[in-house]
C-alpha cells in the first residue's frame, strides 16, 4: 500500500517500494496558475529536506518546489519539458515532478496527512 | 510601498470578488492579478477578442489655466502649443539628468485643459514635481478620483460602439469627453487596439457591467496585462525605465519630437541634447531566450566572452508567441539585433539572443 504525505509547502510526496514520487499539490497549481517551464532537476542528485529541487514557472513567476525529506533524486518527470501543463492539469498524477530514495523513513511520519494538509489551507 | 501603509482599494473592488478575482498589492494598491480563465487564457483573450482591465491605480492629472501648455511644455519633451485639441502624446517627465521620472501620456482636451496620466507608483511624486514647475505660472494642477478602465482587443471598438458610447470615430492616440466627467482615449499598453475609459465612481459598475455582458469582453488581471505589454515591448516602469534611464539608451526617442532633441524648455532638455550628441553607453533590446525557460527581471547578461553586457529588466513568457521573451539593456556596440548573450539562471548560462521588438505584430497603430 502506498500513502500520500504532504508538506505545509504544498508538495506530495507518495512512497511504493522505497521510492517516493514527489509532486506539488492540487491547490498549489492553482495558486501558480498555468505553467509554462519546469525547471527539473539531473538524476544522482543528493537532497536535503527543504533544499530546492525544482522550479517551477508560470507565465508570471518563478516558484520553488522543495524535497520533502532526504534522499538522492532518482528520475524526473521528463514529459513536463514538452508539457509543462500536466502540473496543472494532473499534479497528483502525470504531472508529477520527480522520484527520489527515501535516506530516511522517520522524515515521512513528520509530514502531514491528507486531512492535516486540508487543514492548512482550509 | 512599505507594509505600513494601508492598501490602495478599487471602487469596482466587489464587483472583481464577484468575478472571482485573485488579489494582491501592487504599487500600493491592491489589484486583480488574474481571475478563473488563468493568465494564459487572459492574455490569449485579449488578443483574439476584448479584454477589460481595472487600471483605476494609475493617476490622472488635470492641468487648467492660461499657462497650462505652458506648464506641459516645461514639464515634459512635448511641444504643447502645437498638438491639436484631442491628439495624446507618449511622453515623460525627465529630471536635470534626463533621467525618466515617469512615462505618461498627455492628451490636450482644450487650449487651456491637458490630462496627464501617470503611474501609480509614481503619481505623488509627479504631482509634486507638476506643482513646484506650476508656482509661478496661472494653472491648476488637480489629481481626479476616477475609476478608470481599459477595454484591449481587436473587438474592442464593436463593443464600445454596442455600449452607445461612440468612441469609434476616435483614432489612435486621441481623446474626446463624451459625458461630464468622462475622458476617454484610443490608447492602451497591450499592443491591441483599444480605450482607457476614465469615468466617475458612481457609473462605473453600471458600464463595466454593460461591457461584460457582451461575451466577446472578460475581465484580465494585471498578470497578463504585464505579458501583453512586454510582448508588445512597452516599457513598465519602475523595471525598464527609472531616474537612472533616459529616453536615448530606453530607445524612446521617437517620443521626443525633432524640434525639441537638441533644446527645448522642458526640463532636462540640456542633458537630453548631450547625451544625444554623445550616444548612449547602453541601449533598451528584446531578448529571446533559447529553449522554453523563462528569464526574469533582475538577471545578468554576460556576452560571449563571458564579459558582463548588462541586464534584464522584464522577462516572462509570452502566451502569443509561445516562447520566453525579455528586455533589458545592454552595452551599446551589443545592441544588434541577434547578438548572442547569455543570462545567468539559477547558476546555469541560458542563451539568449538579441530580438528586435515588439515580439508580435502591433495592431493598436491604427487610424
Amino acid at each position: 500500500m502506498s500513502k500520500t504525505y504532504y508538506t505545509e509547502d504544498h508538495e506530495w510526496i507518495r512512497v511504493e517500494n522505497g521510492i517516493a514520487t514527489v509532486g506539488i499539490t492540487d491547490y498549489a497549481q492553482e495558486q501558480l496558475g498555468d505553467l509554462v517551464f519546469v525547471d527539473l532537476p539531473s538524476p544522482d542528485t543528493s537532497v536535503s529536506k527543504g533544499d530546492t529541487v525544482v522550479v517551477v514557472e508560470s507565465v508570471k513567476a518563478a516558484s520553488d518546489v522543495f524535497a520533502p525529506i532526504d534522499g538522492e533524486v532518482k528520475s524526473a518527470n521528463e514529459a513536463l519539458s514538452s508539457e509543462p501543463g500536466l502540473v496543472n492539469s494532473a499534479p497528483e498524477g502525470d504531472g508529477w515532478l520527480w522520484t527520489m530514495s527515501v535516506a530516511d523513513e522517520s522524515q515521512l511520519e513528520g509530514l502531514l496527512d491528507a486531512d492535516a494538509y486540508k487543514k492548512t489551507i482550509a | 510601498m512599505t507594509d505600513d501603509h494601508p492598501l490602495e482599494q478599487l471602487p469596482l473592488k466587489a464587483m472583481h470578488q464577484r468575478a472571482g478575482a485573485k488579489f494582491a498589492p501592487f504599487a500600493g494598491w491592491e489589484m486583480p492579478v488574474s481571475y478563473p480563465l488563468g493568465v494564459l487564457k487572459e492574455h490569449l483573450h485579449t488578443r483574439d477578442h476584448a479584454g477589460l482591465f481595472d487600471i483605476s491605480h494609475m493617476q490622472l492629472i488635470e492641468v487648467t489655466g492660461a499657462d497650462a501648455a505652458l506648464l506641459v511644455a516645461t514639464c515634459c519633451p512635448v511641444e504643447a502649443e502645437k498638438l491639436a485639441t484631442g491628439a495624446s502624446k507618449y511622453t515623460f517627465l525627465l529630471n536635470e539628468n534626463a533621467g525618466i521620472i515617469d512615462d505618461l501620456i498627455v492628451t490636450r482636451l482644450a487650449a487651456e485643459r491637458f490630462m496627464i496620466v501617470a503611474n501609480a507608483a509614481r503619481a505623488a511624486i509627479d504631482e509634486a514635481h507638476i506643482r513646484r514647475l506650476a508656482e509661478s505660472m496661472n494653472v491648476s494642477v488637480t489629481p481626479l478620483k476616477r475609476v478608470f478602465l481599459a477595454l484591449q482587443g481587436p473587438d474592442a471598438a464593436a463593443v464600445m460602439e454596442e455600449t452607445g458610447l461612440d468612441a469609434t470615430k476616435l483614432t489612435f492616440m486621441s481623446g474626446f469627453e463624451p459625458r461630464p466627467g468622462w475622458f476617454v482615449t484610443r490608447s492602451g499598453y497591450t499592443g491591441e487596439d483599444g480605450f482607457e475609459i476614465a469615468l466617475p465612481a458612481d457609473q462605473a459598475e453600471a458600464f463595466a457591467d454593460s461591457l461584460m455582458r457582451d461575451e466577446r469582453v472578460e475581465w484580465i488581471g494585471l498578470a497578463a496585462r504585464d505579458s501583453l505589454r512586454l510582448e508588445a515591448g512597452l516599457c513598465l516602469y519602475g523595471n525598464d525605465l527609472d531616474e537612472q534611464t533616459d529616453p536615448v539608451s530606453a530607445g524612446l526617442l521617437w517620443a521626443i519630437p525633432k524640434p525639441l532633441r537638441d533644446g527645448g524648455p522642458y526640463v532636462g532638455a540640456k542633458s537630453l541634447a548631450d547625451m544625444i550628441a554623445s550616444g548612449p553607453a547602453e541601449k533598451r533590446v528584446g531578448l529571446r531566450p533559447d529553449g522554453r525557460q523563462p528569464v526574469r527581471g533582475g538577471t545578468t547578461l554576460t556576452d560571449a566572452g563571458g564579459k558582463p553586457a548588462g541586464r534584464v529588466t522584464s522577462g516572462g513568457f509570452g502566451p502569443s508567441v509561445e516562447h520566453p521573451v525579455a528586455m533589458g539593456y545592454v552595452r551599446a556596440e551589443l545592441a544588434a539585433p541577434e547578438t548572442q548573450l547569455f543570462a545567468e539562471v539559477r547558476g546555469r548560462q541560458i542563451p539568449v539572443r538579441v530580438a528586435k521588438l515588439p515580439f508580435i505584430v502591433k495592431r493598436s497603430q491604427k487610424g
